[in-house]
């Protein structure tokens, strides 16, 4: 296995790719294929028509136009391919995992019953259910949970992330995926997919677009553009007879370039690639979804479910003062605090140890430089930890745990003491006592506040979301009183507070029968109801393959917050869509205006004042208005893989925005395009 | 008062006129369409008819329904017109010929009264009442009882219901058209229309020579061929007729009636689906759609004069009347080709190639600034489906109106319905074009002969039925060409609409939110005529370009 592995690199269109593309592209002007987008498939019919047109009637015009639009039907075409080809690379480097790997199939292994008989079949044979045992430096030959012992894994063959992960039996981190490696120790899987159909083999058809199917949107937006190509097509075919009646029959050539120009030809040709490039851009940040579906159901999301931690807080709660009871000094607390917290190696007792440092200057005593001293660890039980040092007996924990601790040994709490923890419990926060018992007793010296770290700049993308019209609903174990507290400082509208996934499943029903789209995160196998239940549910990488299997999509880094950007991407690629398909309208004005003159200007000298463009000849007006045509895909294309610019702001600012750039840049810009093509083909002879 | 203060009183006294009443009639018509009580008459109506009153219907059995009516409406007014030499008040008429009685059964109970016969000299009074004003009623009536569905289909959630035709129909016809247009009788006949059933008398004109003229119930007919935007005249002249539209009073009266309801029904599209905000937003875009064309017209008409006899007069007068002057007969033919109503008090063939090109135009919008009783109604709201499909991407959400998501389902049938009757206007031109014997029946020739097929053929589409005149569409072709296209026309998109009422009523609302699409404000008002106008241009510009266009540019 390569330590890295090479990922597709975001957003900007190598021209190199425009030109590997190539060849698929002209794979794909079979007409079988090309029947499925309609738009195109008149693109193409035109230009066979105008190709026969010109063998029996050859000119430099005719040929023009024919070749022009053999172009167009390539360009459409190539906008997909170079799509598609971007996913490519990444299916190959996920094919190399997936190598003729042999499982060690375990026959009749039980939990607790040591290994039973060992067989060597080949990874595709292996059936659901069976288990396998995997030791360090082997590849895991299927998708499957760990049954059995803990290891580290190398997960950077789907994930790109090269540091180790911890997969252990039970609990939230027992899914491991097929193809990735057990760098240490030993574990036993139990497999969860059939061959062909593990995490992998859906990975590579998703990224290749094997298993594209059309989104309910695109199909509906087909039918649009189908039904406007109809009406343009019924158009010039009954021009003929009004032109014949003008005294100025047109040649098919000129015809088909009327429809070709006047059918949606640039939204047509880059639908399917807008489509394939919205979920690369997903694949780009390590998220995959199971359909596009899911991507379009994520623009539209009214409500989010975000876990508080990790998403809207830090992993981990951090000390953030030392609160004294009267008549004990901050020092002999914040002293008091590092001592009873050196051996403690959670987090948080770390960064009490951090904290009294920063603001004491006390240096963390290493435990060996204090003699005498035996460190008491955190149990459930006790829910406190400490040391006894010199005859002092130091000790930290839960307020009630700590003040029963104090009672017990002859002293009392105090008021006070009740007092400071509720404040932190009421601000959100977490109290942790810090009593002692010497030959004075035993007494409390103040409280240590822990508290929720909210991560930088979650406020505003809180805010973003608000203004995108979409309700943040925070979901934590905490109680109502921390939550509301947490809430308020995140800016989140509402919280789940002691939310179990019953209550989870209970508030997304709600929201859904209120007509609301919902989407959340979720690791855990409980959550996989939920995750199921809502109507984008995004795994994480890291949690169990119920919870993957629910969702609809996965996200390989284990993010929470990349939901955010995933309804980010739903959105831009709807928007993407719609302005291509605005865009691609408007430009009918301009073509209609160099054709129609180039048509009937002889017949009625008076249709020359609409050739506003003063284009050469007639010739080199329809020859423009195609190349015209057929060059904007191609400028296009970039646009249609990267998505339009996006920027969190309410429907009516968004749609002002992008009126006035595709609609009005759609209607002006091809008045411009032309006449510079013009400019340049009335040098070309026959053409003028 | 010169002309010019005249036509901006009349034109003001209008708006206000529309102003003052759209409100309350709006909110008639959505009380009567929600209604649930029903009244006496109406009940015996429904025991007659052996209704269920009290059961609403899905679109499919509403569909049906709506056909069946219409058939049996086609065929009895058919019989009608073959059998009318039989039938009392007959006034020694002949049976009306095949073609030409399947042309006029068509043409009234599409709503579209397009008139290849001269009322006074081929029908008798009893067809003129019994038949043909009882179509003008119903067929407005069937008009209104689609919208209705379309607007529950955005009220409603979770049902297949989208009403019951026949409670539809009766209580639009009873509470509304029927009060409304005696009423409106009462005012036409003491502004000078005539009502009586006279036949033909002779008098002496000035001249000395003998002129035939017929009488008979035309106020009671006037009224109901505006209200419901029918458009069929008693007389062949239509409202150029002295009798049917005697002054300036009559004129702006007969224009009001044609535009009250169209512009009374996006109020109750605001009251029924409990916003009035939204059809303020349609109103507005069937106002700006309605004064631009007028302001064009009437510019197009006092300036673009070629002939010194035109300078003379001060415009284009020619098959204008001077009762009402360029004012008031562009703001008749504006109003007509914007309603799919259809009478006219001038020649529309008369016009000037701007102001006719531009008439064309106004029917080949699809009759939606305000348009017909209902279809109107209607129209505009496939079309603003069709804009919030493409404002709504680009918003970034997978569009959504009124809270009704338009998926693929949605936009099959509102692309249907766009595709329909244009597809009808240029196919039929197309063919008429495309054959010699056809195009002989044009007056002129070159452009304008053209834009005479063209006009008739978008007149039939649209269910308008006005006439650029000049054209002698009274042959077996043309009769059936016309009566085919209009009944096309006419119930291709109901089937459509009906079907995407259906299908809205279906679904759950989605909850508003800031992320929404507003489609209230002047944004939206703007992006729905924007999205009118480019379409209808692009599919009609090289047809326009070859008539009007090429008529008028020089």
């Amino acid at each position: 296995m390569p330590a890295t592995t090479h990922r597709v690199s975001g957003g900007l269109l190598d021209p190199r790719q425009l030109v590997t593309s190539f060849p698929a592209a002209l794979r794909k002007l079979d007409p079988r294929l090309m029947v499925h987008n309609p738009v195109m498939f008149v693109v193409e019919v035109g230009a066979v028509l105008t190709t026969l047109s010109a063998v029996k009637d050859p000119g430099v015009f005719p040929w023009v136009i024919t070749v022009w639009l053999w172009l167009t039907s390539v360009f459409a075409n190539l906008s997909e391919a170079v799509a598609e080809g971007r996913g490519k690379a990444q299916a190959e480097t996920l094919r190399r995992t997936r190598t003729r790997t042999t499982a060690r199939r375990l026959t009749g292994w039980r939990p607790g019953a040591g290994p039973g008989d060992e067989e060597e079949v080949p990874a595709a044979q292996l059936r659901l259910g069976d288990h396998v045992v995997v030791e360090a430096g082997q590849i895991i030959p299927g998708d499957g949970d760990v049954v059995e012992g803990l290891a580290s894994v190398d997960e950077s063959a789907i994930t790109g992330e090269s540091a180790p992960v911890i997969r252990e039996s039970g609990g939230d981190r027992s899914a491991v995926t097929g193809g990735t490696t057990v760098l240490s120790d030993r574990i036993i899987v139990k497999i969860t997919s059939r061959p062909g159909e593990t995490f992998i083999d859906r990975m590579i058809a998703l990224v290749e677009g094997a298993a594209r199917q059309k989104t309910p949107n695109e199909i509906a937006l087909n039918i649009l553009l189908a039904s406007l190509t109809i009406i343009f097509l019924v158009a010039v075919v009954t021009l003929q007879p009004f032109a014949i009646f003008a005294g100025a029959e047109q040649s098919i050539v000129i015809l088909v370039a009327l429809v070709v120009a006047l059918i949606p030809t640039t939204i047509g040709a880059l639908l399917s690639a807008i489509g394939i490039a919205g979920m690369d851009r997903l694949v780009q940040r390590n998220v995959l979804a199971m359909s596009g579906r899911a991507v379009e159901a994520a623009g539209d999301v009214n409500t989010l479910l975000l876990d508080k931690t990790g998403t809207i807080t830090l992993g981990n709660r951090q000390a953030a003062e030392f609160l004294p009871v009267d008549g004990v000094g901050a020092d002999e607390l914040a002293d008091a605090a590092q001592l009873s917290s050196l051996a403690d190696e959670t987090p948080e007792g770390r960064s009490v140890v951090v904290l009294a440092k920063q603001r004491h200057a006390l240096r963390a005593r290493g435990e060996g430089e204090l003699e005498h001293a035996t460190f008491v660890p955190f149990t459930a039980q006790t829910r406190m930890s400490g040391v006894d040092i010199d005859g002092r007996r130091i000790r930290k924990g839960a307020a009630g745990a700590v003040t029963a601790w104090v009672t017990e040994g002859g002293g009392a709490a105090g008021e006070e003491v009740g007092r400071i923890t509720e404040r932190i419990s009421a601000g959100g926060g977490t109290p942790l006592v810090v009593a002692v018992q010497d030959r004075q007793g035993a007494r409390v010296l103040g409280v240590i506040h822990l508290k929720d770290v909210i991560k930088e700049g979650i406020r505003d993308r809180f805010e973003e979301l608000r203004r995108m019209g979409i309700r943040t609903v925070m979901i934590t174990g905490d109680n109502p009183l921390t939550a509301r507290a947490i809430a308020e400082e995140a800016g989140v509208d509402d919280f789940l507070a002691e939310a179990t996934p019953e209550d989870k499943m209970a508030l997304i029903k709600r929201e859904q029968a209120g007509g609301k789209l919902v989407a959340m995160t979720g690791d855990g196998t409980n959550d996989a109801p939920a995750l199921a239940q809502a109507d984008v549910g995004v795994a994480m990488n890291t949690g169990t393959s119920a919870a993957k299997e629910a969702g609809n999509m996965v996200d390989l880094d284990s993010n929470p917050t990349k939901l955010i950007e995933i309804v980010e991407i739903g959105k831009q690629l709807l928007i993407t869509r719609g302005a291509l398909t605005t865009f691609s309208i408007a430009n009918d004005v301009a073509k209609y205006f160099a054709i129609i003159p180039a048509m009937f200007a002889a017949a009625y000298p008076g249709l020359d004042k609409l050739n506003i463009m003063r284009l050469h000849s007639p010739a080199s007006a329809v020859s423009s208005a195609i190349i015209f045509n057929a060059l904007i895909i191609v400028a296009l294309i970039p646009l249609a893989l990267r998505g339009v610019r996006y920027r969190p702001s309410s429907a009516a600012a968004l749609l002002s925005r992008n009126i006035w750039v595709y609609g009005l840049g759609g209607l002006v810009l091809p008045f411009l395009g032309i006449k510079l093509i013009d400019l340049l083909v009335q040098l070309v002879p026959g053409l003028h | 008062m010169n002309d010019t203060l005249a036509g901006w009183l009349q034109i003001l006294a209008l708006a206000g006129a529309l102003a003052l009443t759209h409100r309350p009639l709006g909110d008639h018509l959505a009380h009567c369409l929600t209604n649930s009580r029903h009244l006496r008459p109406e009940r015996l109506v429904y025991r007659a008819g052996g209704v269920n009153a009290g059961t609403d219907q899905t679109w499919a059995v509403y569909l049906r329904a709506m056909l069946a009516f219409s058939l049996v409406s086609v065929l009895f007014l058919y019989a009608f017109l073959r059998l009318q030499n039989q039938l009392p008040l007959s006034l020694g008429t002949r049976p009306m010929p095949p073609d030409q009685a399947f042309d006029t059964a068509a043409s009234f109970v599409t709503n579209t009264n397009w008139q290849s016969y001269s009322g006074e000299s081929a029908l008798g009074h009893l067809v003129q009442m019994a038949g043909l004003a009882v179509q003008n009623f119903v067929s407005a009536a069937v008009g209104i009882a689609i919208v209705a569905t379309l607007i529950r289909g955005f009220t409603r959630q979770r049902t297949d219901r989208v009403g019951n035709f026949w409670v539809d129909l009766t209580r639009i016809t009873l509470r509304v058209l029927l009060p409304l247009a005696f009423v409106f009788a009462m005012v036409l006949v003491a502004a000078g229309v005539i009502q009586n059933f006279h036949g033909a008398h002779s008098v002496t004109t000035i001249a000395g020579q003998h002129q035939s003229i017929t009488g008979g119930p035309v106020a009671s007919q006037e009224a109901i061929k505006e209200l419901g935007t029918n458009g069929g005249g008693f007389y062949n002249a239509n409202s150029a007729h002295p009798l049917e539209n005697p002054t300036g009073f009559t004129n702006l009266a007969e224009i009001y009636l044609m535009l009250v309801i169209p512009f009374s029904l996006p109020r109750t599209f605001g009251t029924m689906t409990g916003d009035r905000r939204q059809g303020h937003a349609l109103l507005a875009v069937m106002a700006l759609i309605w004064a631009a064309s007028v302001a064009v017209a009437t510019a197009n008409e006092l300036h673009s004069v070629s002939s010194p006899a035109g300078h003379a007069a001060g415009g284009m007068l020619e098959g204008k009347e001077q009762r009402f002057g360029i004012w008031g007969s562009v703001l008749f033919a504006v109003s007509t080709t914007l309603t799919s109503c259809g009478a006219v008090n001038s020649a529309h063939d008369s016009f000037s190639p701007g102001g006719g090109g531009l008439l064309i135009f106004n029917m080949m919008l699809g009759e939606i600034a305000p348009g017909g009783t209902g279809s109107g109604l209607y129209g505009i709201l496939v079309l603003a489906v069709v804009a919030v499909f493409v404002a709504g991407l680009m918003v970034g959400r997978t569009p959504e109106y009124l809270g009704k998501k338009l998926g693929s389902r949605e936009m099959k049938f509102a692309s249907l319905y766009i595709l329909t009757t244009p597809a009808l206007v240029l196919a039929g031109s197309g063919i008429a074009m495309a054959l010699p014997g056809q195009r002989a029946a044009m007056a002129n020739p070159g452009p304008h002969g053209f834009s005479e097929v063209l006009y008739a053929f978008t007149s039939a589409a649209n269910n308008n039925g006005s006439a650029f005149a000049g054209l002698s569409a009274n042959t077996v072709w043309y009769n059936t060409a016309l009566g085919l296209v209009m009944i096309f026309g006419r119930f291709l998109p109901m089937v459509f609409v009906l079907a995407l009422a259906g299908s809205l009523a279906r679904q759950r609302p989605v909850p508003v939110t800031a992320g929404t699409l507003p489609t209230h404000r002047p944004q939206f008002v703007g992006l729905l005529t924007g999205v009118i106008l480019i379409v209808v241009g692009l599919t009609f510009f090289p047809a326009l370009a070859l008539g009007p266009l090429a008529e008028g540019l020089h």
